[in-house]
């Protein structure tokens, strides 16, 4: 595409169909105490 | 949904419901401003769109980004609907408990001005978790954890290392009967550094996951809120320990983890000092305060706080580029993988997965409840937990908040913090709306970020 560069595929919709499985970490426990970050988590399928 | 922003001198396009992100040039950026959702072609009154573009773009500019729109919609990369609604609708979670924050000590040797445990006591009295209620905790979420594997422990206060014995001992505990029970502990600790030493060190990096180490940035901004109780500054004694304790876990696996109140509203400068101090992994938050506070962050500081993180984002890429990059929490999102939906749209986990208690056994739904004794919800000792309050945080996602609907952040925040809704709205499906808008502008810079790093092939 010459107007567009997209830089990643539809990973929220496919995470849908597989994801859920609960191994994940608690969100408040990397850094934040205060304040909810989720996006920055590590999924621990991957 | 889409969002489209400028940030770094970029375009961008976030698609909300497939999770893709374009870059776009202005005659695709532009020609969006004209496009209704839900997206439908035979609504689009393409003459207007043309006419209006026409100014600064040549026919062949617009007919490309227009059919190159159409295209990404199609594949289902652009104004994608909202297929999640349902899962949320049908949502009867049943889950189990997988971490525990662990207060083990409710004393501090710290007199922080914004602590929103009270310096210590949490709105109680200062208390010491013994190692018998410790190691009942560990019994209690064994006993709660279902199938789970990875339980993680956070150790945290007040100061936990004026605990530190009985950290080791519950460790020591939860290790050992993890082996009985196939279950995968994994431990983290928040200090504030001042009785960090090399046996803490030792132990701690042989042991913890993760060490988060409070500093709030420069020595005139950490100790005008990080002081003892005799007022001295906690600056001189931590930052030698800090870089330390950094430097032998080879810069992983730690944060230093500072706040920004009104009193440094211009916060950048204290986490470019972090990193000028050599540390590679940096969060510094924004206070959550009564707006009563002096130090509180307010409706009117929103665009300095703004500016602050436009600041950060170009000097965080400058120094990416220059090979001298360093991580900073609130920036750091995956495009690739990250946490799956479910989990973006579920939340922080509190009250049902991660669960507080406090030095006497009792179970709170996180650190941010405890001292609240309406959300008391069991002790560890009764081993049960009142399954009322479990529902209520267990049925609260991003869809049972009004507010969290048409939002293009929502499935970075997963609806924000419980407790700063409750506390601030008594309500913990009304989120805090001034976090709301600074995850907002977060996410703009962390998507920003993220594709410069991928376009221009940055670690």
């Amino acid at each position: 595409m010459k107007h567009v560069k997209t830089l990643n595929k539809a990973t929220l919709k496919e995470s849908a169909k597989h994801g859920g499985c609960g191994e994940c970490q608690t969100s408040c426990q990397s850094a934040c105490k205060t304040s909810c970050t989720v996006a920055n988590q590590k999924c621990e399928r991957v | 949904m889409i969002h489209k922003f400028k940030q770094l001198d970029l375009n961008i396009v976030l698609d909300v419901y497939s999770g893709s992100v374009h870059v776009v040039d202005d005659a695709f950026y532009d020609m969006l401003s004209y496009i209704n959702e839900p997206f439908d072609e035979k609504n689009i009154n393409k003459e207007e769109i043309f006419a209006r573009l026409q100014e600064n773009y040549t026919s062949e500019e617009i007919t490309e980004a227009y059919n190159e729109m159409v295209s990404l919609y199609n594949e289902g990369l652009l104004f994608s609907e909202d297929t999640y609604a349902e899962i949320a609708k049908n949502w009867h979670k049943k889950s189990v408990v997988k971490a525990l924050c662990l207060h083990v000590a409710h004393d501090c040797n710290l007199r922080c001005k914004y602590c929103f445990a009270d310096t210590g006591e949490f709105h109680g009295h200062r208390g010491i978790m013994s190692a018998e209620v410790g190691k009942k905790a560990i019994d209690f979420v064994i006993e709660n954890s279902g199938s789970r594997r990875n339980i993680e422990i956070d150790y945290f206060g007040g100061e936990p290392l004026m605990n530190f014995g009985v950290v080791k001992e519950i460790t020591e505990y939860a290790k050992e009967q993890g082996k009985l029970h196939d279950k995968n502990f994994r431990f983290t600790i928040t200090t504030n550094g001042l009785l960090l030493n090399d046996e803490v060190k030792e132990y701690v990096n042989a042991n913890m996951s993760n060490i988060v180490l409070s500093l709030d940035g420069t020595k005139e901004t950490n100790d005008r809120v990080r002081y003892r109780v005799d007022k001295s500054g906690s600056y001189d004694t931590i930052v030698p320990k800090f870089i330390d304790l950094a430097n032998s876990r080879n810069q992983m696996d730690y944060y230093t983890r500072g706040t920004f109140t009104a009193y440094n509203l211009d916060f950048a400068k204290d986490v470019l000092h972090l990193a000028d101090l050599g540390f590679k992994q940096t969060s510094v938050e924004p206070v959550v305060a009564p707006y009563s506070e002096d130090y509180a962050l307010r409706k009117e500081h929103i665009p300095q706080v703004f500016a602050e993180y436009d600041k950060l984002a170009e000097e965080y890429i400058k120094r990416r580029r220059e090979g001298r990059g360093f991580n900073f929490f609130h920036f750091m999102v995956d495009l690739d993988q990250g946490p799956c939906v479910i989990k973006r749209l579920s939340g922080c986990g509190s009250g049902h997965e991660y669960l507080a208690v406090t030095p006497e056994g009792d179970i709170y739904p996180c650190h941010q409840f405890v001292g609240n004794e309406k959300f008391k919800m069991g002790n560890v000792f009764e081993g049960k937990l009142d399954e009322s309050m479990k529902s209520m945080f267990e049925n609260s996602n991003v869809y049972t908040k009004e507010k969290c609907r048409d939002c293009f952040a929502k499935f970075y925040c997963s609806g924000g913090c419980p407790a700063n809704a409750y506390n601030f709205n008594e309500d913990i499906n009304k989120p805090y709306e001034l976090a709301c808008e600074f995850e907002r502008k977060r996410v703009e810079c962390a998507i920003a970020i993220e594709a410069i790093k991928m376009l221009e092939d940055l670690d």
